[in-house]
């Protein structure tokens, strides 16, 4: 019996069936290779994590160095109480967009070689073509920042995606960010402008205008929360 | 195609005479946007040989059975499933990598070498030839790609595979890194020089 190539029963069902194999190949490739990526991501967040605190592991050493200098994480919510969670499984991306009362807030406690304490908090925002994110690190006063982490997922090379480049989040060493009693989050402004409410600030990137604007509102937005968690230790620090 | 060519020439013709990107100017887009460091050069050239050499085959096997009124549904599904595989596979195995890649590799899909190739040699011509013809002008795309890549990172960064090349000693006595190189509109500048040595040296592809 000779088929009708051009019949539309044949069509209907040559692309279904195509349709069915090649699904069916994507979906036992994912599920094989799910839990090797998934550990590559989180050798990844690791070793973001430890960039805030200016520690760059070797390849092989990623999780070992994060054990060793990571050592307590816990999750907090908008008034400073610590609840259950685990910090390190934490959508940021998707906490960043609730309202602060109901976040759920990580934070990743370091210790540096010299025994300083180091209270690591991530944050996450919008660049201009993409999400913005990072990790910032204070110092055991709860307002010196210790070190600054920024990664992008596509700014534009040269201008936005300079935020990456340590000349421009190490401006953020040794920046406080309680002047008086309020968490005011470092802005980031144009070269020689200053932020309109007061408090620290480091320039922006010429040319990366709104990712740099996104960087400040995404301290804003992802540190304010944290106020009841560091002002105690900050009041602390002071006495 | 016109005449029979011999297995070689379908395999060596796309390095240079026939080459899918200074001569059929095909698949510049992602040419632009991997070739800043070597690395992903190299990677983007792998991958575009894998998923170019299996949907060859793939579709030339199942050539004689495809609808013609949804042929290039078809190839765009065998396309897309391995450009996807592929994608899976570098998460899994070269993360660094897939980062930077990010996007282009999903976008191997819209590569025009693709669809040419699918649509001019597999849909006429049996299994074997058709895994040369895409082997070699997956191998004629990823020349290119490493050729511009080599002197945007050598230029541009002052190293190869992310090593020093430049001495030390050069930066001392005022050299600077060429900040342009790193940017689009110098691939396209660097693609067009390869494509002028190229037709001095075959004058037959030069237009009248």
């Amino acid at each position: 019996m000779k088929i009708n190539k051009e019949s539309n029963i044949y069509t209907i069902i040559y692309i279904v069936v195509l349709v069915v194999l090649v699904g069916s190949a994507l979906a036992y490739t994912s599920i094989s290779l799910k839990d090797k990526q998934q550990e590559n991501m989180a050798v990844d967040k690791m070793r973001q994590i430890l960039a805030s605190i200016h520690v760059v592991p070797d390849k092989g050493a990623v999780i070992s160095d994060f054990n060793r200098y990571i050592t307590d994480s816990y999750v907090v919510n908008n008034r400073g109480e610590r609840v259950d969670g685990d910090a390190f499984g934490i959508n940021v991306a998707a906490q960043s967009k609730l309202p602060s009362p109901s976040r759920h807030l990580p934070v990743y406690e370091a210790t540096m070689p010299d025994g300083a304490r180091k209270y690591i908090l991530p944050v996450y925002g919008a660049g201009l073509w993409g999400p913005i994110w990072g990790y910032v690190a204070l110092d055991a006063d709860g307002s010196t920042i210790f070190g600054a982490y920024f990664a992008h997922q596509g700014e534009t090379p040269g201008l936005g995606a300079e935020i990456e480049k340590p000349a421009f989040s190490d401006q953020f060493v040794g920046k406080h960010i309680y002047g008086g009693d309020h968490l005011v989050p470092v802005s980031v402004v144009k070269k020689g402008q200053k932020p309109v409410g007061g408090g620290e600030y480091v320039d922006g990137i010429s040319g990366g205008t709104i990712t740099s604007k996104g960087v400040g509102a995404m301290l804003s937005n992802c540190l304010l929360p944290y106020n009841n968690f560091l002002k105690p230790i900050h009041e602390k620090s002071l006495r | 195609m016109a005449e029979k060519l011999s297995y070689r020439d379908v395999f060596f013709n796309p390095f240079s005479k026939n080459n899918p990107v200074i001569v059929q100017i095909l698949g510049i887009c992602s040419v632009l946007a991997v070739t800043t460091k070597l690395e992903p050069a190299i990677v983007m050239g792998l991958s575009v040989i894998a998923v170019l050499a299996f949907s060859n085959v793939i579709i030339s096997l199942i050539r004689n059975t495809i609808p013609t009124s949804i042929r290039i549904i078809v190839q765009l599904v065998v396309v897309a499933g391995l450009v996807v595989i592929v994608s899976e596979l570098l998460k899994a195995y070269a993360y660094d990598v897939s980062v930077q890649l990010s996007v282009f590799i999903g976008l191997i899909i819209t590569n025009c070498i693709l669809m040419g190739r699918l649509e001019a040699f597999a849909m006429a011509n049996r299994p074997w030839p058709s895994f040369l013809d895409g082997v070699g002008n997956g191998i004629g795309y990823a020349l290119i790609l490493m050729t511009v890549a080599f002197f945007r990172e050598l230029l541009g960064s002052g190293t190869l595979l992310g090593f020093r090349v430049v001495p030390q000693s050069f930066y001392d006595a005022g050299y600077v890194n060429n900040g342009m190189m790193i940017l689009p509109p110098m691939a396209l500048i660097v693609v067009a020089c390869i494509i002028w040595v190229q037709r001095s040296i075959h004058k037959e592809l030069q237009e009248k």
